[in-house]
This record gives structure tokens, sequence and C-alpha cells, in this order.
């Protein structure tokens, strides 16, 4: 059985260009990672062929907001215990706290940019994480939902997120970080490749 | 109690059956608006020649409301007679209890105050609206059976609507709890898939259910009925009501039907291919976890009373009472176990009292799991479980609805089993198979974890490993419990692999495949980055390729007959 559909391609001004950003095919660890590779009889990191699709780089400002407003719950509710309990423990926690946070945002951009994803003929790859890697492969005929959500400062910025729903929970994907539009013409086309390539579970 | 179930079909069976419904429907006194299209009126033949996948809308067991909810009702009339008993036994027998006044309640106010005509009306109003609610609802709730669904209706107020396409039955399940059992109910779930969306018809009459599920199978197959030659004789005319009222014959028939082996010998092998001996199903299951956990009960028990504590009995009692409970189910559930391909599917029956099988149409298997525990190891037991569509996230995590299909087995048994699940020919190869792939993976074609894993799991890292073959990806895993996981590709949802930092210093990973929820968790804990990575790729493109390939929603349908429909295009 053949499928007419060609991989989706989207509007290139849409498109995320590669090139655009900084330095992200290959961070410095991932340059010994290969060098490595080359010597030992595995490479260390598991990775497939084929061109990664990012999320928007916009995206990491949105993350990062999403942290401040974290950190700015933190320290007002350390400072009204503070001012309650007049001890010293809400600061402990708060200070705490805020360096979790602070040490997130520092890691935000790398692993914003490890988020990708692979549109191919017959399936959808995802992976995702840098200290936590995880691959997932999907073909589109197992996907039953997709969702659009849109966070209100991920709106702000004209981002969307995408949500696939399948038989399985432990699918899990989210696909964030994409132009409102792109992940609408996305979702659209997945629904009809995977209504054409349906199948009874 | 059995008069009820065969008590002659309702007057409303003597009327033509094309008449409309609704003029035939004035009964006084419901507060329910009849619709039409709720009552629709059509004979019920001899229930021996009943087709209930004619298409029309048919009734369930006339027991059902008091079996589904009667029995809080019953229970609560019989509490009221049980305390009225000493008023009953005074009134029939003046004078053998002094009637003093701190018997006064209710009743003898009623009695002093001359009220006995008003109490008696309104018991009988209470009981006549509670008859008429029940009637009701037994009216009500419908089922039916096309080409296409099933179908079931219910509610008097709330109206609900089921519907369970044909070719998304993952399967057809036939229950008999003890108390319909005795009714000659039974009860009937199809499944689809969608946690927690099947659609149960509760209560059937018992001897209904087995052809029921064979025709539904039959069609969801999409092998017309007609061309099998199982379509019964078309619906004979009216006068077909039964007046042979014996009650011996009721009698004999319910005790017959009571004894009758779980599997139909009509529709199915006579033979059940595995039988689980009982002294293997005893010993299996007193060398099970709960049997360590006692031994360990009992030695905390005995040195707290050697210590003078003899309290602990109040914790040590009740949980042997819990685990000797659980050890009595486990064993009864099991006693009268059979399993056997039928043309529809693999039929799976367990239970003594509360009898319970599962029909599952072929390529309704999304994981098989075969392990063995440390403690088995000895005798050569295994256990089989799958994962299937259309259990409730609770029953699938929780191991109910019957997802244990091979309790204890020899691994012949299991060889057996595997057979039916997977639909292969039988043949002697696959136990030798199977034994190979526990054994010596090695020497399967097993890819394994490389030596470096060792760090990682110091016991498993020989044997675990994974098998790509014939549409099938296999895991084995695990040395206290021993695990071999099939999993059809074509059935798989996703697939997954993920490394952790420790792992990327080891340069391993650990690879999960992805079906629907059960209690088999097919993940491979260990493998090295560069199988994981081949097995990433072999196992996406294996899918679509197999799900390409894949027909069996119409299992048995090998000419599309109207062109490829959208929906079977897969």
């Amino acid at each position: 059985m053949t499928h007419p559909e060609q991989p989706w391609t989207p509007d290139p001004t849409l498109a995320e260009p590669v090139t655009e950003q900084a330095p992200v095919r290959l961070q410095a660890g991932e340059a010994a990672d290969a060098a490595e590779a080359t010597t030992a009889d595995a490479p260390r990191r598991i990775d497939t062929t084929g061109e990664w699709r990012r999320v928007s780089p916009k995206y990491i400002l949105v993350d990062l907001i999403g942290s401040a407003i974290a950190a700015v719950v933190v320290v007002v509710v350390a400072v009204v215990l503070g001012v309650i309990f007049e001890q010293a423990w809400p600061w402990w926690i708060m200070g705490g706290l805020l360096l979790a946070i602070a040490l997130g945002a520092a890691f935000t951009p790398r692993r914003i940019r490890s988020i990708g994803y692979q549109l191919r003929q017959d399936d959808l790859l995802f992976r995702r994480g840098i200290m936590w890697t995880r691959m997932v492969a999907v073909p589109y005929g197992r996907m039953q939902l997709i969702d659009i959500n849109r966070g209100p400062v991920a709106r702000a910025f004209g981002l969307a997120e995408l949500k696939f729903v399948t038989a399985s929970a432990a699918t899990a994907i989210v696909l964030p970080g994409l132009p409102a539009e792109e992940a609408e013409d996305l979702r659209d086309h997945l629904v009809e490749v995977a209504e054409s390539r349906r199948t009874g579970l | 109690m059995t008069d009820e179930t065969d008590a002659p079909r309702p007057p409303f069976g003597n009327l033509p059956p094309q008449q409309p419904a609704p003029g035939s429907e004035p009964q006084p006194g419901y507060p329910v608006a009849a619709q039409p299209e709720y009552f629709p009126v059509q004979h019920q033949p001899p229930r021996d020649q009943r087709n209930l996948t004619d298409g029309e809308w048919h009734r369930l067991h006339p027991a059902t409301p008091l079996l589904r909810g009667g029995i809080a009702f019953l229970a609560i009339t019989g509490f009221v007679i049980a305390n009225l008993r000493e008023r009953l036994v005074e009134l029939f027998l003046p004078g053998a209890g002094d009637t003093a006044e701190e018997n006064y309640d209710p009743l003898t106010y009623v009695w002093e105050h001359g009220y006995v005509g008003l109490a008696l009306l309104a018991v009988f109003v209470v009981l006549l609206v509670v008859m008429a609610g029940f009637f009701v609802s037994w009216r009500m709730h419908t089922f039916r059976v096309t080409d296409e669904a099933v179908e079931v209706r219910s509610g008097i107020l709330f109206r609900t609507h089921r519907n369970a396409k044909l070719d998304r039955i993952q399967g057809v399940g036939i229950s008999r709890p003890f108390l319909p059992r005795l009714f000659g109910a039974a009860k009937m779930e199809v499944s689809v898939a969608g946690a927690d969306a099947s659609v149960k018809l509760e209560y059937l009459y018992s001897r209904d259910a087995d052809n029921l599920r064979r025709d539904v199978l039959t069609l969801a197959s999409g092998v017309r009925l007609a061309e099998k030659g199982l379509a019964p004789a078309p619906t004979v005319g009216p006068g077909g009501i039964e007046n042979e009222q014996v009650l011996s014959r009721i009698v004999n028939e319910r005790v017959s039907e009571f004894l009758a082996p779980e599997l139909d010998p009509g529709t199915a092998p006579p033979e059940s291919v595995v039988r689980i001996p009982v002294g293997r199903l005893i010993g299996s299951t007193v060398l099970s976890i709960g049997s360590v956990l006692i031994l360990a009960l009992a030695v905390v028990m005995i040195v707290s009373i050697v210590n003078g504590q003899i309290w602990s009995l109040f914790w040590f009692i009740p949980s042997v009472i819990g685990l000797g409970s659980y050890f009595w189910s486990t064993i009864t559930k099991s006693l009268r176990y059979s399993i056997a391909g039928t043309p529809s599917g693999v039929r799976i029956g367990f239970g003594l009292f509360s009898t319970s099988n599962d029909t599952l149409p072929p390529g309704r298997v999304h994981a098989i799991e075969i392990s063995q525990s440390v403690l088995w190891r000895p005798f050569g037991w295994w256990q089989v479980k799958i994962n299937k569509a259309g259990l409730s996230a609770e029953d699938a995590i929780g191991g109910k609805g019957n997802t244990t299909v091979l309790p204890v087995g020899t691994l012949t048994d299991v060889s057996r089993v595997v057979e039916l699940l997977l639909g292969l020919p039988a043949s002697e190869d696959l136990r030798d198979e199977l034994q190979l792939a526990i054994n010596e993976p090695s020497r399967s074609g097993f890819t394994l974890s490389p030596r470096r894993a060792r760090w990682f799991d110091p016991f498993a890292w020989k044997r675990t490993g994974y098998s790509l073959r014939d549409g099938l990806l296999l895991f084995r895993k695990g040395v206290v419990w021993r695990k071999l996981d099939i999993l059809p590709l074509a059935r798989m949802v996703s697939f997954s692999v993920s490394q952790g930092p420790v792992e990327r210093m080891f340069r391993l990973a650990s690879a999960r495949a992805h079906t629907v929820l059960g209690p088999i968790t097919p993940t491979l804990p260990v493998i090295g980055t560069a199988e994981a990575a081949r097995l990433y790729e072999e196992v996406s493109a294996g899918i679509v390729a197999a799900s390409l390939a894949d027909h069996s929603h119409r299992w048995a349908q090998t000419v599309p007959d109207a062109g490829p429909a959208p929906e079977n295009f897969s």
C-alpha cells in the first residue's frame, strides 16, 4: 500500500531556520562524545539519523519567564512567612528553592534546544532531555487525539504546545514552543496522515 | 425464585410483531412517559430458537433489575420481616409471649389507632411502585446486535445508549457470578478499545449467552452469518409461547446448567489444550510471595510470643486469615481453568463458583509475558500474562480482568498457550524455541547487552537482550524473576529508548515498548547504545510495516466486499 502524501514540509516562512540558531548541532560535550565514539566500540549518546526539527528559540524565553514567576512566588511566600513567624527557616528554604530555580534556568537553553522532532514518511520521532535523554517513535496511525494548548505566557509570544494522545499513556509526547500557526498546520497534517494510516489499534 | 426466571414471556409477547408500540403501553400509574421508540414490540419466539443478532431490539433476563439493584431491596424486606418475627409469632400464637409496655413500637401504634388498613395499603403501594419500577427498567433495558455494532440502551429517566463497534471489539467475556447463576443468568461484556468503554449485557439468559457471543464474534470477524450457515431460522410467527411450566424441568435445567463445563461443547473443541492438576495449582500458590510473607510473619510472631508479647496475636491472626482467603480465592478461581481455540478466537475459562470466560478474537493480544519466580524454578512452572485493550486503568494495573491467561503451567503448556494467543499452527518446535530463548538467549538469535552492563545489572546482564523476528519483538530479562516478553509489532503503540547520565557513562541505554495498559510493562532494562539505536530504527519501521499488513480488525474477511472503505484501509 502506498501513501501518496509527501512528508510534511512547513511553510518556509514559518519554519525555524536551524542554521540561524546558536551552535546547536554539536555542543562542546557532544563533540567530545563524538570524538570518543570513534575510538570506542559504541557511541555514548544514543541518537538516530535524520535532521531534528527544533522548537522555537522564543520558547527559551517563555520557560525563563515561567522560572522567574516561580521565583517571585517563592520570594513572596518566604517574605510572608518570615514576617509572620519571625524566624530564619523560611529564608533558608527560599534560598534553596531559588538556587534550584536558578540552576534549572541555567540549563534551560540547552534543555529546550534538545527538544526535537522528525516527521518521517510513516511515523513521528520525538526526543528530549540532555541528562536524561528520551527518544520516542510513534506511527501516525497510532495517534488518537492531538491537542493544542496555549498558556498565557506562551500566547503572548505566539507559541503553542502540541500534545499527542495514543492508546498508551506511556507514549507521553508533548511538543512545546511551536509557533501557533505552525502548530495548527502540523496538527491538521498529522490528523490527515493519521486518518489515512489508521489501523484497528 | 426460579419460577420468575422462566415465567412466561410478558404479555406483550402476544402482540403481533408489527404493531406499533405506544398504543399498547397504557400502564396507568407510571410516571414515565412511554416514548414510542423505547417500546418496540417484537415477538419473542420460543427461546431455543431465539435469534438475538437479527438487528432488532431485545430485552434482557427478567431478573435483571433484581440482580442489579433489587438485592438491596430484598435485604431490607428480609430485615423488616426478621424484626417483625416476634410480632408475627404473637399474632398467630396468642399468649406465647407477654405483651409488655416496652414492646411499644410503631406497629402497636398502628394497631391501637385502627390504621391497619391504611398501613397495609401503604405497604402494598410501596411494593407496587417498586415492582413497577423493576418492570419498567427491565422493559427499557434493551440491546441489539447489528452488522456494525452491539448497542445497549437503558435507564428510565436518564437514558444511556452505549454502542460497541464490531470491528473495534477486543474481546467478549461471559461471567456467571454465583447468585445470577442460580437464576440462570449470565453477564456478557463486550470490551472495545478504550479504557472502561465496554458494553455490558447484564443479565442475559445463560443459555443464550454462548450463542450470542459466537454470533457477535462471527459478525465481527467480517463473515456474514448466513455464509457460515450459522444464521438461525427466520423468526417464526406468533403463538410460540410455551406453557410447559413444569417445576421439575426447570430445576433439572438449572442444575445441568450449573454443572455444565465452562466450555460449551458445541462451540469449542471439546478438549482444553492445557489442564492444571490440582496438586500443581495448590503447590504453585503455596510457593508464592504470599507464603514467604506468612513465614516471615510467623517467625516474627514466635519471637514476640517467646518474649512474652501475647498481643502480637492480634495482628498475626487477621493477616493469616487475609492471606488464607487470598490463597483460597486464587485456587478456586483457577480450579476449572480451561483454554481452547475457537473459530472466533481463544476462549479462556475460569472459576468454580463464579465462573467467567473470555473470548479473545485473533490479534487482540497486545503483549505476552512468560515469567517464572525463583521459587517455581525447581518445578519448571511458568505463568503467562497478557495485556489486552479495553480494561479500565485500575483493573489493568491490579491484574484484574482475567489478564493471567495461564496461572501455572509447564513450558509445554506455555508453548500451547502462546501458540493459541499468537495464532500460530500447533507444533512441537515452539517449546524448544522458548526453552532456548529463556535459557540460552545468545544461541537463539538474541542481541544481548554487552559485558560492560555488568556494573549496571550484575546478575541478569548475560540474559538481557532482544530479538526481532516474524513481526514479534522479544525481550528476555531477569534472574530472580525470569521473564520473556513477546510483543506483536502490529499491536505496539510506540517505542522509546532512554538514557540517564550513569547509563551514558557506560555507553548503555534502556528501551521500552508502549502498549495498552496492562499488567505487563515491556521494558528492556539495559542494552548497548549502538544496539539500542539499531533496535529503535528497526522497531519503528517494523511497527509501520506490521500495521499495514494487519487485517485483524475483520479477521476472517479475506476479500473486501465493496471496495476498500476508508476505515478498512490499513
